[in-house]
């Protein structure tokens, strides 16, 4: 296998650099760049409308924008971020470029349904976005009917459409990964040497693969009622407005695992490699991830406990909530078990996945809570739920991002990025996210509902904070970005494993070669193979 | 796929039963057997679906591995109506 760590070695970066180059490629690396571009501009999209919605919560009387706008803004944010942003980002970019080069492999299994992919992908967006431009939407990401199929004045049918097209492009990327990861593991690599970013994505493929028909065809009943009139989820035409709420959180609920099980799986690789630790219960941590899975799909009449639903469901949908909680503490326990006498490094990733560890503690056990039947009556609806599921999309699966952006990122370019200042960005991150949600619990706790433009004066101290945490939030963001495009022209040049880590992915040249490797790499040993010190002497 | 192939004759067959059973579901539209129209069509439906997913897909000569996957999607699916049905069977019972 070749060790060579010279920048000038051929490489997918370098191998063709015109337009077509990169729109006609079939290199998995390239469409993961693709989709990191895609994916980056969505998020940029989605923040605009987080910033207006914090604006205008400045003020208890919502003097920004109109109402009409307000729920523009905030289903708008919610559908880019979690569609176009959130599900795409760890699979769709890290997962692309990293589980063929994870596996020993020189690409995923169907190359050309991965392009594929990302051009659904991108036809969803313009549907979507145009939709946008033509006024925009407000019936809330979920979608509810009979709002949504009967009542709604606004581009609905064009954002569903939108919603139901970038749907294949997570089940063609999950199908492949599927079968990569079946078919084309290195010899020696067997299930129990994978590493966990390569079990967190088997476990977020099979959700894909197997919920994300069920979202496509609830939109497209959606559109079709709204179009034909035939009733389906309207009651006045004979339709069950419930059973839209089944559809849809039967996808929508195991959709936050999809977000969060890659940046679980991030962070079993960060927190190995910067502790240089053999991972703590890797058995039982790989099956937590595929119980995540399945426990995932029991769970979803939480969100409708005060819907209609009834109540027998709803203590048997209350019941099995609380079953996620323990593969996901399996995790949250065996990272920390794992640190013990580790050689700690506080490099940027690292920071990242302690904030993961902390961030994500804090919105599974609000998860809990929520979980709770009369509990969420109390707080359905609430500024307490915005604040729960934030800390673990943005909490969770965002600062996991970011962790696998910062450790990966010498691997995908072949530089580093300056790590002082990433640091005090990560730190910023952190102090700016816990600002602007904290206080969103206590204004939930306290009665604040969420989608309304105008509040109660005695909240706006705490929605004051929570703007200002934003913004600091928004800096956060903003800092990495300009870093990492200095980085590209400016960076050191970083060598095949800056981090000293474990993994394939390591041993080839930065940036890697077209197809990875040199010699197909034979497997030895197991997965996070730290050399090990003796803990027994205390 | 292990690379069985399957005779012309077998795939007319398999089109023909489904056909006939296409034939069966419309007849029985017709005929009102109360509660037991659904229940009809819905073995009908579910006999055609099988037949394309061993045959036409090709399941029937396929891996484990394959097997696994399909069963996953019925197991899967039955979750889905089962979680369904645990609302709507008990919703106005109270």
């Amino acid at each position: 296998m070749s060790t060579s760590g010279s920048e000038n070695h051929t490489n997918y970066l370098n191998d063709g650099y015109g337009v077509k180059s990169w729109l006609l490629t079939t290199d998995h690396k390239r469409i993961a760049i693709l989709y990191m571009i895609s994916i980056t501009l969505f998020f940029m999209i989605g923040g605009f409308f987080a910033l207006v919605i914090r604006l205008t919560l400045l003020s208890p009387n919502g003097t920004l924008v109109s109402a009409d706008t307000y729920n523009k803004m905030f289903t708008m944010h919610g559908v880019t971020m979690i569609f176009f942003f959130l599900i795409p980002s760890i699979p769709a970019v890290l997962g692309n470029f990293l589980v063929p080069m994870m596996i020993g492999a020189r690409d995923l299994a169907f190359p050309k349904l991965n392009l594929l992919s990302w051009y659904i992908y991108v036809l969803g967006g313009i549907f979507t976005l145009s939709a946008m431009v033509l006024g925009g939407v407000d019936t809330g990401w979920t979608f509810y009917t009979p709002l949504s199929s009967g009542y709604s004045h606004t581009n609905v049918v064009p954002t569903v459409i939108g919603v139901f097209i970038v749907g294949f492009s997570s089940i063609l990327t999950g199908l492949n990964f599927i079968v990569t990861i079946h078919k084309m593991r290195a010899p020696g690599l067997t299930w129990f040497r994978l590493p966990l970013f390569i079990w967190a994505h088997y476990a977020t493929s099979v959700i894909q693969v197997l919920g994300t028909p069920v979202i496509a065809v609830t939109l497209a009943l959606v559109g079709f009622e709204r179009i034909t009139g035939v009733g389906i989820f309207d009651p006045n035409i004979g339709g069950d407005p419930i059973l839209f709420q089944h559809l849809f959180w039967f996808y929508s609920h195991p959709a936050v695992y999809i977000m969060v099980l890659p940046s679980m799986g991030i962070v079993s690789e960060v927190v190995t490699c910067f502790s240089q630790r053999k991972l703590f219960g890797y058995r039982q941590m790989a099956f937590a991830s595929m119980a995540i899975a399945v426990f995932g799909f029991l769970v979803w009449g939480h969100h409708m406990f005060v819907s209609g639903q009834s109540v027998y469901a709803g203590m048997a949908f209350s019941a099995l909530s609380f079953l996620v909680a323990i593969p996901s503490a399996v995790k949250v326990f065996n990272w920390t078990a794992t640190l013990y006498k580790g050689t700690i490094r506080f490099n940027t990733p690292m920071l990242y996945a302690f904030g993961f560890i902390g961030l994500f503690t804090i919105g599974g056990l609000t998860g809990i809570v929520l979980a709770t039947l009369p509990v969420d009556v109390h707080v359905h609806d609430t500024y307490f739920v915005i604040a729960h599921f934030h800390y673990i999309m943005v909490g969770g699966a965002v600062m996991g991002y970011m962790a696998g952006l910062h450790f990966w990122w010498p691997k995908i370019t072949g530089k580093l990025y300056p790590e002082g200042l990433a640091k005090f960005s990560a730190l910023t991150l952190f102090v700016g996210f816990n600002l602007t949600f904290f206080p969103q619990f206590i204004l939930g706790y306290l009665g604040m509902p969420r989608r309304y433009h105008i509040y109660p004066p005695e909240f706006q101290v705490l929605n004051v904070l929570s703007t200002a945490g934003a913004s600091i939030l928004g800096l956060g963001y903003i800092i990495p970005f300009f870093y990492f495009m200095w980085s590209l022209r400016k960076g050191k040049v970083a060598g095949n494993n800056p981090w000293n880590a474990k993994g394939l992915e390591w041993l080839t040249p930065s940036p890697p070669p077209t197809f990875n490797f040199d010699k197909t790499p034979v497997v030895t040993e197991e997965a996070y193979a730290y050399p090990e010190e003796d803990l027994a002497g205390g | 796929m292990t690379g069985h192939t399957i005779s012309r004759n077998r795939y007319f067959l398999i089109f023909a039963a489904l056909i006939v059973l296409l034939v069966l579901t419309i007849s029985m539209a017709y005929v009102d057997l109360g509660p037991f129209n659904i229940i009809i069509a819905l073995t009908i439906a579910i006999i055609k679906a099988v037949l394309v997913i061993l045959y036409f897909m090709h399941v029937r000569y396929s891996s484990r591995v394959t097997w696994v996957f399909v069963s996953a999607g019925f197991f899967w699916l039955l979750i889905m109506f089962t979680l369904t049905m645990s609302d709507i069977v008990t919703r106005f019972s109270f």
